[in-house]
């Protein structure tokens, strides 16, 4: 197919990923300032958003202090944030309509009555009851994409090009959110404080959707390291690192089957899957936890670039 | 005044002519009612297959459908094979036009067309002198719009012979009437149109280059999706199952052209380009344009790829040229041409340019290479004032326009809201021309003004489209339609 085809399939799924974790991370965030206990442990859930999207530079230069109204208007609405939920639904949208030959009738479907209803959607004058609404209803519009591409699409390289964007950007969020909290995780503190602790770490757990899968998995009370082990090296843990790279690598060998051609993004896929597999979380922390993740995240950059490369220009 | 128009349906308004017998008793047995149901329906379904015509970016961007008929446009078997045979007989003469144009010349030395005409005019493009084309083909696809103004001729008012549009609306437009009319289409027996994407390939292969593997690539070109008919585009390679292709999709090594693919460079070897000449190539023309691919038209002189529509055929659709186009025929064929032009006076002749001045109150006037109703005086609807102004223009440069008589476009019943009025109509049907033969699936797109008394079919300016059907010739009594057509003018008298 067109290099240009996969790179804007590779980048469809990529942003329609972002927009439903950035929902993800705003309704996390907003149930979690709701707590009493936040006010009197002084710390910022909004600001933790912030920092998991990689974008708190740029949002202290424009809007100073991290709160309700401006991180919802970062994350959600802003125009000049690239990866805000809009920006995202709206290139989502313009790759869609570039790549109409390659999608199905139902994929372009959801992304064009998304974006159409998006444009009607502003963050002004939202009460708590209607982000929580608009937050539901682009977590909807995501998994609507992902169950069409699922059952419509022709399982050929359109579809390998698509996955591959989702599970790259999955695995980067998942490592930029435990990243958040990782410099107090620690094999040491066998169980959380009390508190606003228990708070942050269960509020991590549900920006990936996976609180309830912690205690059918560990059948424990919140345990940091357990939390990191979870959502790094388990594999029936669908948001982990290792299983987005199972499936990143199946995706890559599909590719490479179809073409007759292995190349340097099978080499990285297959090296980071194979260190994830082998690891043990003590190896992990001996690293420490900031300097793993900070590691993962430029890996996974760097397979991106090599995707590219090899297939996209 | 504006004759009475001719009614396709019912000739002078009080009959039915036999091709419209089915859709006369069934509108006489459909109310209004379910009408506006199914015209709903049909609104509805162009939704939501997303068939528009955008206006990227707009901040309304509600992206916009052309308005569509349910009442379909209808000609008889004998009615088509007399459009076919001139629609054939047109485009083979344009294809011979072009080809001697580019090459000797001889329609020029003959004496038949000016030669300032060809060489002066902005749209030849020296650069395609003496190249050679597969089979001399120039005009692969060429819409050509037909009117009539009784049940007798046809005439071309325009030939379309660059990047014509709108065969994704006829496709559609048979697409949802079969969905919404089973029953209509079990009776009518009406030839089918769905087949064009298949000719259109089996065009385009059939004029690779020699250089070319038996299983040619074709791509398919657009300027983007920024460009207004992005959809038909996109439509277009899909049913044809070839890519579609951006200027920066595609890159030109050693005279041979390749498009960049996941898989690496694949070389293609028929580029159907739904982008204008001047944004080809920025080597061979405007060098501003970031659309095209620098080299390709050095790719193409050196016969390495073929080019759908051929670069240079605009000189031989502007307004000018038109008016040749009868000589035109008889030069290269030998024949009497089958399809009609509409009289045109050149105001570039003397004694032309008299009788229009004489007669601008009731004349259309146009400019030779405009488009879009621009630059234009419809006499009967201008004032005094407006008719000085134009014919000062007219004086000071009259080789700049044409004339031609107001005409009463045939009209076809359309509904419009409380009930089956008739509109004006025109019809643009699809000729692609194979290094083997002609092919035009029977039908083609028609356009309707859907403003009562409005003569102006653009989708740009109110005009809606309209499923046209081919119906088998009404076999059931030989006679009738003869006596039919006798009482009518008997009445009429």
């Amino acid at each position: 197919m067109l290099s240009r085809h996969a790179d804007n399939l590779f980048w469809l799924a990529r942003y329609v990923e972002r927009a439903e974790n950035t929902a993800r991370l705003l309704e996390a965030a907003a149930r979690l300032s709701a707590m009493p206990v936040s006010h009197a442990e002084g710390s910022n859930e909004w600001e933790m958003a912030v920092a998991a999207t990689g974008t708190l530079d740029s949002f202290k230069e424009a809007y100073g202090e991290a709160n309700a109204r401006t991180v919802v208007e970062h994350l959600a609405f802003s125009t000049f944030n690239p990866s805000s939920i809009r920006s995202c639904m709206e290139v989502a949208r313009t790759n869609a309509r570039a790549v109409r030959t390659a999608l199905t009738m139902d994929m372009w479907e959801t992304i064009n009555s998304g974006w159409l209803e998006m444009r009607k959607r502003s963050a002004a004058r939202m009460n708590r009851q209607e982000l929580s609404d608009f937050l539901a209803w682009v977590k909807e519009a995501s998994l609507r994409f992902d169950g069409s591409a699922h059952r419509t699409m022709l399982r050929n390289d359109a579809y390998y090009f698509l996955c591959l964007g989702s599970y790259i950007e999955r695995a980067d969020f998942t490592a930029r959110i435990l990243n958040v909290k990782a410099d107090v995780l620690t094999p040491d503190r066998p169980s959380v404080g009390g508190g606003f602790d228990y708070y942050q770490w269960s509020w991590i757990l549900r920006s990936v959707s996976a609180l309830t899968s912690y205690h059918w998995v560990y059948r424990e009370n919140l345990k940091p390291h357990l939390v990191a082990d979870l959502l790094i090296l388990r594999d029936e843990m669908p948001r982990s690192l290792v299983a987005c790279y199972q499936n990143i690598t199946r995706n890559l060998d599909s590719l490479a089957r179809d073409y007759g051609r292995q190349g340097l993004a099978q080499r990285k896929a297959r090296s980071t899957l194979g260190r994830l597999q082998g690891a043990e979380l003590d190896e992990v922390f001996k690293a420490g936890l900031p300097e793993y993740l900070d590691g993962f995240i430029n890996e996974n950059a760097g397979l991106g670039a090599a995707i590219a490369e090899q297939y996209l220009e | 005044m504006a004759p009475v128009a001719f009614d396709e349906m019912t000739g002078d308004g009080r009959g039915c002519r036999p091709a419209y017998s089915l859709i006369k008793s069934w509108l006489a047995e459909t109310t209004p009612d379910t009408l506006k149901l199914r015209q709903d329906e049909a609104e509805f379904l162009f939704r939501r297959i997303g068939i528009t015509f955008a206006v990227y970016g707009d901040a309304e961007a509600e992206e916009r459908i052309i308005p569509f008929d349910i009442v379909p446009r209808v000609l008889t078997g004998t009615e088509w094979a007399t459009l076919s045979r001139g629609l054939t007989q047109r485009v083979t003469a344009l294809n011979r036009f072009l080809a001697d144009i580019y090459g000797k010349g001889e329609i020029i030395r003959a004496g038949v067309v000016p030669q300032e005409l060809v060489y002066q005019n902005p749209s030849f493009r020296p650069e395609m002198v003496g190249v050679r084309l597969p089979s001399d083909v120039y005009v692969q696809i060429a819409g050509i719009d037909i009117i009539r103004t009784d049940d007798k001729d046809f005439y071309v008012l325009e030939d379309n012979a660059r990047t014509p549009s709108g065969v994704s609306y006829m496709l559609e437009n048979r697409d949802v009437m079969m969905r919404l009319f089973p029953d209509l289409f079990a009776e009518a027996r009406i030839q089918p149109v769905e087949n064009y994407p298949d000719e259109l390939l089996a065009t385009l292969r059939s004029l690779a280059p020699a250089s070319a593997p038996s299983e040619p690539t074709v791509a398919l070109m657009t300027p983007g999706p920024l460009n207004s008919a992005y959809y038909e585009h996109s439509f277009l390679a899909d049913k044809l199952g070839v890519d579609l292709v951006e200027g920066r999709d595609l890159f030109v090594r050693d005279n041979v052209v390749y498009m960049r693919t996941t898989e690496g460079p694949k070389r293609v070897d028929v580029l159907y380009r739904r982008i204008d000449d001047d944004f080809l190539d920025p080597l061979a023309f405007r060098p501003d344009s970031v659309l095209g691919v620098p080299g390709l038209i050095s790719a193409y002189r050196a016969g390495n790829v073929n080019v759908a529509n051929a670069v240079g055929t605009g000189v031989a659709d502007d307004k000018a040229m038109y008016t040749y186009m009868p000589d035109i025929v008889r030069f290269y064929l030998g024949e009497e041409p089958v399809l009609k032009n509409v009289p045109t006076w050149r105001c570039r002749e003397p004694d032309s340019l008299r009788y229009v001045l004489e007669h601008l109150p009731e004349l259309v006037v146009k400019e030779v290479q405009g488009s879009g109703g621009y630059g234009m005086l419809v006499g009967p609807k201008a004032d005094k004032a407006q008719i000085e102004t134009f014919a000062a223009k007219l004086k000071h440069d009259p080789d700049n326009f044409i004339a031609q008589p107001t005409l009463a476009l045939s009209t076809s019943p359309t509904f419009v809201g409380e009930g089956v009025a008739p509109r004006h109509v025109d019809l643009r049907p699809f000729v692609l021309t194979g290094s083997d033969k002609v092919r035009i699936v029977p039908g083609g797109l028609t356009r309707v003004a859907l403003k009562e008394g409005s003569l102006v079919v653009n989708s740009s300016q109110g005009g809606g489209t309209k499923d046209t059907w081919i119906i088998e010739d009404p076999d059931d009594d030989d006679l009738a339609p003869q006596t039919q057509s006798q009482s009518q003018s008997q009445g009429k008298a």
